[in-house]
Formats: C-alpha cells, structure tokens, sequence
C-alpha cells in the first residue's frame, strides 16, 4: 500500500489534475484504482449477488407455500445429478431437505455479506464518500482496488459452493457449532468469508483514513454531509467488529480441517457414531464469537441507509436536517452501543439472569439512538415542501419500515417476551423490517438519487413509479404476516411448515406471503430495465439536477479523473436549503457569496 | 444553521498531526489488536479445560519463554536505534541496527521452533490432542506468522532504503514498519503474561 504517500490534499489534487493520460480498457474499467469505477464495480457486483439471493428465496417460498410439490421452472434444473457426489438441491422435482437448509444458510449470507454491505459500503461509499468531502480520490486508491478485487473471489467462491462435492454451507448464516463443523459444504463458507472479512477490513481503514485526511478546506467535522458520518462510523464498526469473526472463522475451518476442538463439545455423537473430535470445546464461544460481529454488522447494514435517506429528504423537502448534530452524536453512541449488545441473539443458551439482565439494559438503551435519528428525519419532513420523486418515495418509506423494524425489536430484547418468540418467524419478520424495506428501499433511494451523477443521466420517474409502489405493498404483504406467523409459535428455518400445528394453520398466510414475493420480483423488473436502458436513453443532466447543496453536485455527471474542475473549498453547513432572502431555494456548500 | 453558515469559514487546506500513512497503520492494528484478543479470550477460557493429554503445567517451560522475550524486546530497541538511523540520514547505522533486529527476530523463531519441536515429538503435543494444544499453536502460531512477515518487511526495507526517494520517505516507512515491530512485540508480552504465567 502507499503508506508511505505524506503528500497532502492538495499535491493529491496537482498529481491528478496533472495525470490525464488515457487509460487501456482494462485500466479503466477492470483493475481501476479510481473511487468511481470501484464504486461502480460494487455496486454491479452486489445487486447481481443481491438479485441471486433472492431468487434464492423465491425457491424457498414454493416450498414454505406447497410443501412436497414439484418446483415449477428450476425443479427439474436443481434435481440433476451432475456427478457422483454432487449434492443436488432436489429430487424429481422436489426440494430436498438439505437443499433448503443450503438455500437458506445462502440466501442469508449473499444478503448480507455480498449484497447489502458491499452495496452499502463498497458501492455507496466508495463512489459518493470522495466525492462528498471534496476529495479527487482515496487516500490509498491501490487499496482500493484490491479491496474489490478481494470481495470478488470471496463471493465467486461462495457462489462455487453450489457446485463443490458436499453442496452449499446448510448451517444457517449464523454457521452455529456443532452442526457447521460436521455438515459438508462450511469449507467453501469459511474460505469465502476470510475474503469478505479481508477486503472489508482494507475498505474500512481506507474510509477512516479519506475522511480524516482528504477533507475539502473548510469542511470541517461538523459541516460533513450526514452520509458521510454514517460512513464513518460504519467504517470504524468494521474496522473492530470484523476481526473476531475473521479470527473465529479461523477457528471453525481447523476444527474442520486439522481435527481441533474450539467449539467441538466432548461425547458428541454424529450419525450414530462417536465424533472423531477430542472434545471439550464450547459451541456457545462461536455464538458469542458471530455475534460480537454480527449485532454491529446490523448497524453496518442500516447506517449508510439513514444516511442516504438523510440526504435524499434534506435535498427533497428543500429544507436543512432537524437536528444534524443529535443525529451524528446519535450515530456515534450508536456505534458505540452496538459493540456490548451482542448477547441479546443468545438469551435463550441458558446464560444467567445476571448476563441477560445486562444485555437487556444495554439493548434497550441502544434503541434512544435509532429512535433519534428516525425522529430527526421525520421532523425534518414537518413544514417542507416536499418534492416527491422516485428517491423521495422510497427515502419517505425507509421511515415507518424501520420503525416498524425497530419496534418490533424490543420484545426480542426483553428477556421475558424473547422466551416465546425466539427462533420463530416473528424474529425473521423483525429484521427483514428493517434490512429488507428498510435498508434496501435506503439503497434503492440511492441509486436513484445517485445515478445521474454516476452515468450523467435521469432514471425514468415513471417507472420508478411503477417500480417503487408494488414494491413498498409487496414488501409488506411479506414480512407483516410473518409477524403473526410467529406469534402463532411457528419455528423458523422449518423446511415443511405442515409438520406442527402451528404451521397448518398458518399455511394460508404461507401462500400469501410467497404470492407477494413472486409478485416483487416481477415489480424488480421496471428497475433493471430502467437501471440498463436510463445509461442511454435517459434524459441528460448538468452537474446539479436535484438542485442540492453537498460537494458531490459540484463535480460534472459523469465526474471525471480526479473529480473535480477546480478544487472545491466548503464555505457552510451542508444543509443550506431555503435560505431567507435569496432567489433560489438552495445554497451550495462551493458557493462563494458575492459581498 | 441559518447565521452561522454564513459566516467567514477556515479556509485554509486542514493540518494533521499525523500523515496517511500513519492513520492507516493505526487502523490496521486495531483490526490486529481485535484478532488477538480473540484468540487471547480463547485461550484463556479453555486454560484447565483439556479432557486429556499434556498440560501448561508439564510442558511448558520458562527459560525458552523468557529466552524469547529477551530476544523480542531487545529487538524492539533494536529496531527504533535503525528507525533512528534512517530518520538521522545514516543508511549505514540503519542496516547495521536493522540486522541485528532481524537476527533477534530470527533467534526468536528458532527458539519458538525448538519449543514446539518439544512439544510435539517429546509430549506429543499437536493441534488436535487437546484443547491446550489447539489454543496455544494456534496463538503462538499466529504471532510467529506475525513476526515472520515483518522479518520480511525488515528484508525488503533493508534492500530498498537506499533507492527510495525523497529518504524522507524511506524513514517514514521505517517508521511505520517500527510501529508494527512493538506492536507484534507487545503481543508477545501479553502472551507471556497468559500462556507462561496465568495458565501455567
């Protein structure tokens, strides 16, 4: 890495501007070290991952709604043996058992790993992060690049998983001992991860240090775009909380591969056989080990989400943010508060009412900061006049979603209503709340939002029209029902829900449920279109058609190498909308008023 | 907002105490510091756990363990005495400070190869024997890796330091590879506190 660059903002600035020689096609687009083409090449990359996992998941609902049927479509794709000690998803047609348990552990981590972070983080931050705080690139653009180029391989072996002797990893996202240790397909999960986990490490370090150093003159802490902050707690949350799962990981692949017993626990028996493992391990260290990464990895997942919606209801109710301080201070703990929350995914492993306690107390406390910033972004709606456009609905709609994310939560973290509800659908209903309608409809108004400054043109309102509100219904015909599936006691990760009581009865909601998601899928259409076809045939833009107010709207769209004309200087806050006594209703951070 | 963000702002382009290269040093051994603890955390909850096999108490002796520290932390002097040199302009006090830190590194990795040659052939202590085995390979392992990739560093910076230009530079990775140095050092100290001291 170029460690050893001490040139500052500026010389960066002179080196680029200086440095306009063309580059070769693989240059440019494939091996770039610019923010722009890797931010792009993630967020490729992960909407193909994210429309994968749920495809995956579209197999999933034939199941859950017509247990035992012939899949329509993929059944006879998925039963092929393709050779001796294959593991095919299904047979004759049907989903196998196993197969369901690979869909779902995979659906799960293409999600989460593949999908929204490197969307979020990867994509999101890389492309708009630079250009928000005025900067020509990253500080380590190399780094950059491999960061991506890390990420890559990591998915591609994870994808390549379906294909290897043994199958898929079967054991859930979460990958709990024992079960992950002795089913076939974890290798391929674990190797996969170690990449994740690496190339998002050297993205954080580069986030930390961009916005540390490469910050326009004048734009001070306090003045950063709240996207930006988002960011940068985000990164500082990976930064910490990915190494125990890399290390723990670690752990997992050598009790597979060179026979140790982290969390193999003594007298396990496998199959009908004494486990060939020493023994004495404890199962629930890697409960403790996932989810000291994984509860902050939920902030990871939501962070960059308010901090786009953010921007688009700053920009679109053309008004500044209520309370942009509480809301960064209120990130802040947030991040902070994430790290000793963990235990809450582990109420029901038999810890001692003490422990719960603790972790009930520190949960609940961490809910004041999301309910901040939620209450600052509906606030900031009060009295504007408000633009509704394509990211603005979706931006709008991020709100009551994660509302009904976040409060759906609090039972779960209150040791006594958890009893009943843990492990059941309730608990899947809650937190696809909140990542699901909640930080991907943040994604969505993003790309949006985004896009013109990205490829230079408009998406189409009208079909983000048609896009967005068969969605925001689909969303809810989904995840709403599971709520009450839940409370009705039905189990989650269940691969025939006909088999309990339970599950009988709320076979009907089941159908529903699956109708709604078809339905969404087919609602994605006008987006994939509108995303392909906007590149050129939409409408072209200059540099600032939302009329907004952030550095990023004073490069070109497209931006070029080394982003901006001149460099940008920030004069104010970022939210200058509707000044009092000016013809237009917005004041640009790079405007130097005339006196 | 409205007032305040009007006014006359600082302008001028921002100073940092600490260069990029130093940040993002510092970033990456936080992310080092978190993977240890983590394996540190394992290996204290399963010290007294093994269900059989070789023990701390019979198989790990001191004067390797103290041999090596001697080796580490004098290495760590060593190295700053090199950082010193470069930084002074002196290429030959740096490759003479640098060699005698890698020679101690060196010294450390074999003596850390000499205990585990014991371990493994006299006690027959390996990774699956007991959990005793697995936590301590796999935390002196990963601090051997450790040192053995900044031995690598120390090669490359001791061929390189001459041609890389402008020596500030050049001292400047020093540096940053001196950060790393007492960084995979202080390690080391926490290790002897653990696996040699408490869990023996």
């Amino acid at each position: 890495m170029s460690a050893g660059h001490s040139h500052d903002h500026g010389h960066a600035h002179d080196d680029h501007a200086h440095g306009h020689h063309e580059l070769g096609f693989i240059r440019k687009w494939i091996f770039s070290t610019d923010h722009k083409v890797i931010g792009m090449q993630y967020t490729v990359t992960a909407l193909v991952f994210l429309f994968f996992g749920f495809t995956l998941m579209m197999i999933m609902r034939w199941q859950l709604a017509n247990p035992g049927h012939v899949i329509p479509f993929v059944g006879s794709m998925l039963s092929k043996q393709l050779y001796a000690g294959y593991m095919n998803l299904a047979t004759e047609g049907v989903l196998l058992p196993e197969g369901y348990n690979a869909l779902g552990a995979m659906h799960g981590t293409i999600m989460v790993f593949l999908g929204i972070v490197p969307l979020a983080v990867g994509g999101f931050g890389n492309f708009v992060m630079p250009l928000q705080i005025g900067a020509p690139d990253m500080a380590f653009p190399k780094l950059n690049m491999m960061s991506y180029w890390v990420f890559l391989p990591g998915g591609l072996i994870m994808l390549a998983s379906f294909f290897m002797p043994g199958g898929a990893a079967q054991s859930g996202w979460t990958s709990y001992a024992p079960l992950s240790v002795i089913n076939p397909g974890q290798t391929a999960w674990l190797v996969g991860m170690i990449f994740l986990i690496t190339s998002s490490l050297l993205g954080s370090i580069n986030f930390i240090v961009t916005i540390i150093h490469m910050r326009a003159p004048g734009l001070t802490m306090f003045r950063l775009p709240f996207f930006v902050w988002a960011q940068f707690v985000t990164a500082f949350l990976l930064l910490l909380a990915f190494p125990p799962l890399e290390a723990a990981g670690v752990m997992q692949l050598m009790d597979r591969l060179a026979g140790t017993s982290f969390f193999m626990p003594s007298g396990l028996w496998v199959s009908g056989k004494a486990a060939e493992w020493v023994g004495g391990g404890s199962p629930l260290l890697w409960q403790h080990l996932f989810w000291f990464l994984a509860h902050p990895e939920v902030y990871v997942l939501i962070l960059p989400a308010m901090g786009i919606v953010a921007e688009v209801i700053a920009n679109n109710t053309r008004k500044p943010l209520w309370g942009y301080r509480s809301m960064v201070y209120a990130a802040a703990f947030l991040g902070f508060m994430s790290f000793i929350v963990w235990a809450h995914h582990m109420f029901m492993t038999g810890m001692s009412t003490k422990i719960s306690t603790f972790f009930q107390t520190t949960t609940m406390i961490i809910s004041i900061p999301s309910v901040i910033i939620l209450t600052a972004l509906v606030i900031s709606l009060w009295g504007g006049s408000i633009r509704f456009n394509t990211p603005m609905l979706f931006a709008i709609a991020f709100l009551p979603m994660f509302a009904i994310g976040g409060l759906t939560g609090l039972p779960l973290g209150l040791t006594s209503s958890d009893i009943h509800l843990h492990d059941t659908y309730y608990v899947i209903g809650h937190f696809h709340y909140v990542v699901a309608p909640g930080t991907i409809f943040g994604m969505f108004a993003g790309i949006y939002y985004w896009y013109p400054k990205a490829t230079g043109r408009m998406m189409n309102e009208t079909l983000g029209k048609l896009h967005f509100w068969p969605t925001f219904i689909c969303m809810n015909c989904i995840f709403f029902p599971m709520l009450i599936q839940g409370m009705m006691g039905l189990s989650r990760r269940t691969y025939d829900p006909n088999i309990y009581q339970a599950g009988l009865a709320s076979l009907k909601l089941h159908k529903m449920i699956s109708w709604s998601a078809w339905i969404m899928a087919i609602a994605q259409l006008p987006f994939i279109f509108n995303f392909f076809v906007s590149m050129f045939a939409g409408k072209k833009v200059t540099e600032n058609p939302w009329d907004s107010t952030t550095l990023e709207w004073a490069a070109p769209s497209p931006p070029p190498h080394g982003n901006f004309l001149t460099e940008p200087k920030a004069h104010r806050d970022p939210y200058v909308y509707s000044p009092p006594g000016r013809k237009d209703d917005f004041l640009p951070q790079h405007v130097v008023l005339e006196v | 907002m409205s007032r305040a963000a009007d006014m006359t702002p600082e302008l001028a382009p921002p100073t940092h105490a600490l260069d990029r290269g130093k940040v993002g040093v510092i970033c990456f051994l936080c992310t080092e510091a978190a993977f240890f603890s983590t394996l540190i955390v394992a290996y204290i909850k399963y010290i007294g756990q093994s269900t059989e096999g070789p023990t701390p108490a019979t198989s790990l002796g001191l004067p390797l363990a103290i041999a090596n520290s001697f080796f580490l932390l004098t290495s760590s002097a060593t190295m700053a005495a090199a950082e010193h040199g470069l930084k002074r302009g002196s290429i030959a006090a740096f490759h003479r400070w640098l060699t005698v830190t890698i020679l101690l590194g060196i010294a450390f990795l074999i003596t850390t190869g000499a205990e585990w040659k014991h371990l493994i052939v006299n006690d027959g202590l390996t990774i699956g024997r007991n959990l005793f085995g697995t936590t301590y390979f796999t935390l002196l392992g990963f601090h051997a890796a450790h040192v053995t990739l900044g031995l690598t560093a120390m090669l490359i910076l001791f061929a390189t330091a001459r041609r890389i230009q402008p020596s500030v530079r050049a001292a400047g990775l020093a540096n940053l590879l001196a950060w790393y140095w007492h960084f995979v050092d202080g390690v080391w100290v926490v290790i002897f506190a653990v696996v040699y001291v408490l869990g023996r």
